[in-house]
């Protein structure tokens, strides 16, 4: 009874840390956008005249979001229609509970993992979970009932097949050097050291791997560099006919993917919450001296370090999808298919080589 | 096989210009949090309503009628403004006076701001120097059509 409490409490506030992130992101980008472009950015949203670099922005622009119109077109299939954001938000929300935040803590004699649920097949729960939020996209442009939004759907729906293929592809090479699928036990195979210096993250055994996986899970954030799914300025994309909060939970799925890449990024490659030359004990360090550290300190390091890392890949994210314009879709075709699945599987075999002959 | 490497290279400048803005900007702006004054700022806005750009020494704004020595308007009322104007938008009514010299004065003066492009002409086109556009004021917005008609009284 108590297992399942602190399992339920665990997932509300991985939930919770996701979506105050999301939040957060979307100010990130105003920011990081503007900071780029050598503007200001949001900063007017006030409350009591206490404006606090506009990070109140989120919270007015759900205010927004609230109160506009739900108007739902009289040719859409109704039930379909709401249903499309929420299949997916779903999917993309729910792969949060996979990920492992931090070690074990313990507290009253009892050892909590800093993880929601420690699935055995996280890896291929998540590509699964990633796969199925396509229905949402494919439902709200079928359910719309218009023809540029079946349009969008279906260069969403290819574009993101195509690249899951990349996607899972790049991903075998590190089950192969990691042998598991759990999440926690490949963040604890990083711990430890590569040619005595290196932290052995995934990045280091796996740069092709790397690239690979960070390029095809940017396709499936479908963001603007392979932003043909919705293309808000030109070609118009699959939640045309969505306005006010369904419009606001797809934008707010975008972001999660970005969470979500971000958080699978430094899972994978990056050492989750492993700092580097940091021990159970301390911090031990290649050139011999060592520091000892409390466990409690420990543990806030390294949730701390996994924070860091994916505020990093966040903030790398914004940068490009503030950087780059957008591929035409046959250039995104022929990157996915012709580029990145090659590439992904010669990492497969380039890996499987080395293993052997090690 | 080339030009993969091109397009990487591209892509890596590509993100080397954002990421230098970003850099170079975020250490502008940190700068001025700490209260450090410098010559750049992280950011060329102009924070409109609370700053404003000087303008240009011959900005044309709003217009102006001067006013003779004993206060009555200079204009003559000889409709040269109104001619030229390629937006028809100064309505003249002229008046008779009984000063010999300026025989002429008007009694009805409106610039229809609604239509006015602010080209300047009848500027130039005055005899009298009666009529000038450098009030500086140039945050015209009215609520309806009528606020924006204005009549002599305003222009003086």
């Amino acid at each position: 009874m108590t297992g399942m409490f602190i399992v339920l409490v665990k997932i509300v506030l991985a939930l919770t840390w996701t979506m105050v992130l999301a939040l957060l992101l979307t100010w990130v980008e105003r920011k990081e956008s503007a900071v780029i472009q050598d503007r200001i950015g949001a900063n007017r949203a006030s409350v009591f005249g206490f404006r606090a670099m506009g990070l109140f922005q989120p919270f007015a622009d759900a205010i927004k979001m609230i109160f506009k119109e739900d108007f739902v077109p009289s040719f859409s299939e109704r039930g379909l229609h709401a249903l499309a954001p929420f299949l997916s938000f779903f999917f993309v929300a729910v792969t949060v509970v996979t990920i492992p935040y931090g070690d074990a803590i313990r507290l009253g004699g009892r050892r909590i993992t800093l993880q929601a649920v420690d699935v055995p097949a996280a890896l291929l729960f998540v590509l699964a979970m990633l796969g199925l939020g396509i229905y949402g996209i494919l439902v709200g442009g079928w359910a719309s009932n218009s023809r540029y939004a079946l349009l969008g759907s279906m260069r969403g729906a290819a574009q993101l097949i195509s690249y899951e293929v990349a996607l899972g592809l790049s991903l075998v090479g590190l089950v192969m050097v990691f042998p598991s699928l759990r999440l926690s036990e490949i963040v604890r195979f990083q711990g430890g050291l590569l040619l005595g210096f290196l932290p052995k993250w995934g990045v280091f055994l796996q740069p092709l791997g790397f690239a690979v996986f960070f390029l095809a899970a940017l396709a499936e954030t479908k963001r603007v560099p392979f932003d043909l799914p919705e293309g808000e300025s030109e070609i118009i994309g699959f939640y045309t006919e969505y306005s006010g909060l369904k419009w606001g939970l797809f934008m707010l799925t975008d972001f999660l993917e970005v969470i979500v890449v971000a958080c699978l990024a430094t899972t994978l490659f990056f050492g989750g919450w492993q700092v580097p030359w940091l021990e159970a004990g301390g911090f031990r360090f290649p050139w011999g001296g060592s520091w000892r550290l409390a466990p409690w300190l420990v543990t806030v390091l390294e949730v701390g370090a996994f924070n860091l890392k994916v505020f990093f890949f966040c903030w790398l994210q914004v940068l490009i999808r503030w950087t780059y314009p957008r591929l035409r879709y046959d250039q995104l075709m022929d990157f996915g298919w012709k580029f990145l699945v090659p590439l992904g599987a010669v990492n497969v075999l380039a890996t499987g080589l080395i293993l052997a002959l090690k | 096989m080339k030009d993969t490497w091109i397009v990487i290279k591209e892509i890596l400048k590509g993100a080397a210009v954002t990421g230098r803005h970003f850099l170079a900007n975020m250490a502008f702006h940190t700068l001025a949090v700490f209260g450090l004054k410098t010559r750049r700022k992280g950011a060329v806005t102009i924070q409109y309503p609370e700053e404003t750009k000087p303008l240009a020494p011959r900005h044309k704004s709003l217009h102006r009628l001067l006013r003779r020595e004993n206060g009555q308007p200079r204009c003559v009322a000889c409709m040269m403004c109104a001619t030229v104007c390629p937006s028809e938008c100064i309505f003249i009514e002229a008046a008779e006076t009984d000063d010999p010299e300026v025989q002429k004065v008007p009694a009805k003066f409106v610039i229809d701001l609604n239509r006015c492009c602010f080209c300047g002409f009848c500027v130039e086109a005055c005899p009298v120097d009666a009529i000038r556009m450098d009030t500086g004021e140039i945050r015209l917005a009215s609520t309806d059509r009528a606020g924006l008609e204005y009549p002599l009284e305003k222009l003086l």
